[in-house]
């Protein structure tokens, strides 16, 4: 993986240095900004000897997905496999709480997944989840917690909603109040 | 134990989780006027509105009060020692109180040092977040008998709350306990009196209460509630948990799981009741071989309400509970259902009692009070001054969490309360209804300081508080529990003043 890039570098840099004809330049343009556009979107892996898998896995080894806060404004990040939604939402600044810091024990950081395709994608909440989305603020039939939701390829344009006090999107309209 | 046992594909992941975006460094000159804050009571509600604050109005100075040395409200005081995770969240308050527009002033109680006029002539905002320090009470007779507390002692008593530390409940003249109510507060005093005294040793209940456990008698608790399964005002978590206590032999009568139509109407419209019910079903049908004889019983006792407390042959203790059973009926009015007497009694014996039927709000000199439903009365967080149509709003002074809403909810219902009172708040300041009518613009902070010095209050600042915070975390590891609570006021004051 690494050979290949820096294969790539060097063409890139050798190109670079072939005059300075402003045509030859944008294709000297275009050459580096592709050569940084794979690096920026592939995880470097330390390995020298990658398989042919492990490179298609590098090209899995991110996910978009798109937050959309209270009041309908969107983001779109992009998060690696094995990272949970509440810690992906952190990392970039997204408003999502996380009370029990991902200890199944609140369910400040509920998302809804706009999409039921996606929702049916995810593998069923444990009874230790469903126990939180009890209590979850704005439930609705596609919801979830964001620190059970993993990035794997299949979730690649998952769109997540954060429950909005004006939403009325109760489940069962019965306002839940226990201590 | 409890919530210990996460599934196998869940991460339990101990987040470096960012401040969300205000700076906990260096102080940073505000672009804005100053809007001063003071939030009073440092629980789940005082600081997300803390925290909405400072996050909403980049001029906003947030003083945070609280009677105690320690801040956290019920998360310090409230949450069960067998419930950890619950109490993560005091990381993130923590971090707001880090916040240099933020300052926590521990012993300092409303009323007594400073007065509700003193601060509202100090801040451009006041914000009541003290929750309910009381109880509801039957008002039967015999509820003075000794043995008879409310839940609140009793959970204040086991999580060391200073003013509870000498509570002293006998746990050894009776082997059995009656807990009134089954809510969760009901459920956690249940549990921790059932819970092998092994698994609480290494939580961060008081030492004493272990001590008073380990040589406690109690071999039955009876959970009574008024109506049935399907009213029962526990959540599935709790519900779930105290089902599979380990030594614990769990009796429900079938006959008590038969639902009426408007049963099913209630669990239709309800997911939480259905999966409570459901788990209660389940239970009761699980047929237990009583072999063990040294397992602990836990009764779910339904449709009885307590009419009398009697006494036990000394006289001054309680004996028993006499208990009407009851029936369902509509009320009329709402569509709920509510508990009527039948007229049948029966006693249950018992030499403990627990009343968990609801916490209650303090009013206070100054304070409009809502004395039917104990809350002071508000139209989204701005309080008015009486609760009849005609009320007009104070400008300046807003109620948040348990004073606002009632003794119900979890620690995130208060962050969605805390969003409503602060918009409240950003709303009016916009407006300009928080201006101060005098030419002299309030000192917040500084006023604050010059009012405690003349009162001579010893204020606990939040790094005292950490100093009680690491002297418990050290005694507490030499006896493998997350901290040692220190419990009594003057040991409280002297660390946060001596370290």
């Amino acid at each position: 993986m690494l050979s290949r890039i820096s294969r790539l570098g060097v063409q890139a840099a050798s190109r670079a240095r072939l005059g300075q004809n402003p045509a030859t330049s944008r294709n000297q343009k275009e050459a580096i900004g592709s050569c940084i556009n794979y690096v920026g979107n592939h995880t470097l892996c330390s390995a020298t000897d990658a398989t042919a898998s492990d490179r298609s896995e590098q090209q899995e080894a991110k996910i978009s997905v798109t937050f959309v806060d209270k009041d309908g404004d969107e983001k779109l990040i992009n998060v690696p496999i094995g990272m949970s939604m509440l810690e992906a939402a952190h990392e970039n600044d997204i408003e999502l709480e996380g009370a029990c810091e991902g200890s199944l024990a609140c369910s400040t950081c509920h998302v809804i997944v706009t999409d039921v395709d996606y929702y049916n994608k995810l593998e069923d909440p444990e009874d230790e989840e469903n126990d939180m989305l009890d209590l979850a603020f704005g439930l609705t039939e596609t919801s979830r917690l964001g620190c059970q939701v993993i990035a794997s390829p299949e979730l690649d344009g998952i769109r997540l909603a954060l429950p909005a006090a004006t939403r009325n999107f109760a489940v069962d309209g019965h306002v839940p109040k226990p201590h | 134990m409890g919530r210990g046992v996460l599934p196998p594909h869940a991460r339990r992941l101990m987040l470096l989780l960012r401040p969300m975006g205000f700076s906990t460094s260096a102080p940073v000159a505000s672009t804005r006027e100053p809007l001063h804050v003071c939030v009073v009571g440092s629980g789940p509600a005082g600081f997300y509105t803390a925290e909405k604050m400072l996050k909403g109005h980049e001029g906003a100075q947030v003083d945070i009060i609280d009677r105690l040395p320690t801040p956290f409200g019920l998360v310090r005081s409230g949450v069960a020692p067998d419930h950890p995770e619950t109490k993560i969240v005091v990381n993130q308050f923590s971090r707001v109180a880090a916040n240099a527009r933020c300052s926590f002033f521990g012993n300092v109680t409303l009323g007594s040092d400073v007065s509700l006029s003193e601060l509202r002539k100090t801040y451009d905002v006041v914000v009541l977040a003290y929750g309910a320090e009381s109880d509801r009470s039957f008002g039967i007779p015999g509820e003075g008998l000794r043995g008879i507390h409310s839940a609140r002692e009793f959970v204040w008593w086991y999580n060391g709350h200073p003013d509870m530390c000498n509570l002293a409940p006998d746990l050894k003249n009776t082997d059995s306990a009656v807990v009134l109510g089954q809510g969760n507060v009901a459920l956690d005093v249940a549990r921790i009196l059932l819970r092998c005294t092994t698994e609480l040793a290494s939580t961060d209940i008081a030492g004493y209460a272990l001590d008073a456990l380990h040589s406690s008698t109690i071999r039955k608790v009876f959970l009574v509630g008024r109506r049935g399964p399907a009213q029962a005002a526990c959540t599935a978590k709790e519900l779930r948990e105290i089902l599979g206590l380990k030594n614990v032999h769990v009796c429900i009568k079938e006959a008590d799981l038969v639902t009426s139509p408007a049963d099913k109407e209630e669990m239709r419209n309800s997911r939480i009741k259905r999966r409570v019910y459901e788990l209660l079903s389940k239970a009761a049908t699980v047929h237990q071989e009583k072999s063990n004889d040294d397992r602990k019983e836990l009764h779910f006792v339904f449709f009885r309400k307590p009419t009398r407390f009697l006494p036990s042959e000394d006289g001054t203790t309680v004996g028993a509970v006499e208990l009407e059973k009851t029936l369902l009926k509509d009320d009329g009015v709402t569509g709920k259902q509510v508990a009527v007497g039948t007229g049948e009694f029966e006693d249950l014996k018992c030499g403990l009692v627990l009343k968990s039927i609801g916490y209650k709000s303090l009013p206070i000199e100054g304070l409009p009070f809502d004395k039917y439903r104990g809350v002071v009365p508000n139209l989204r967080g701005r309080i008015l001054s009486n609760e009849s149509e005609t009320a007009t709003v104070e400008p300046g002074l807003y109620v948040v969490g348990w004073l606002k809403r009632g003794p119900t909810g979890i620690v995130a219902t208060n962050l969605h309360c805390a969003e409503e009172t602060v918009a409240s708040i950003l709303e009016d300041e916009k407006k300009g209804v928080l201006v101060a009518s005098s030419d002299s613009k309030r000192q917040g902070r500084k006023g604050l300081l010059e009012i405690l010095e003349q009162k001579n209050t010893r204020y606990v600042p939040f790094h005292d508080w950490e100093k009680i915070d690491s002297k418990e975390k050290t005694s507490g590891q030499l006896k493998n529990k997350p901290r040692e609570k220190i419990t009594a006021w003057d040991e409280l004051l002297k660390v946060a003043k001596e370290g």
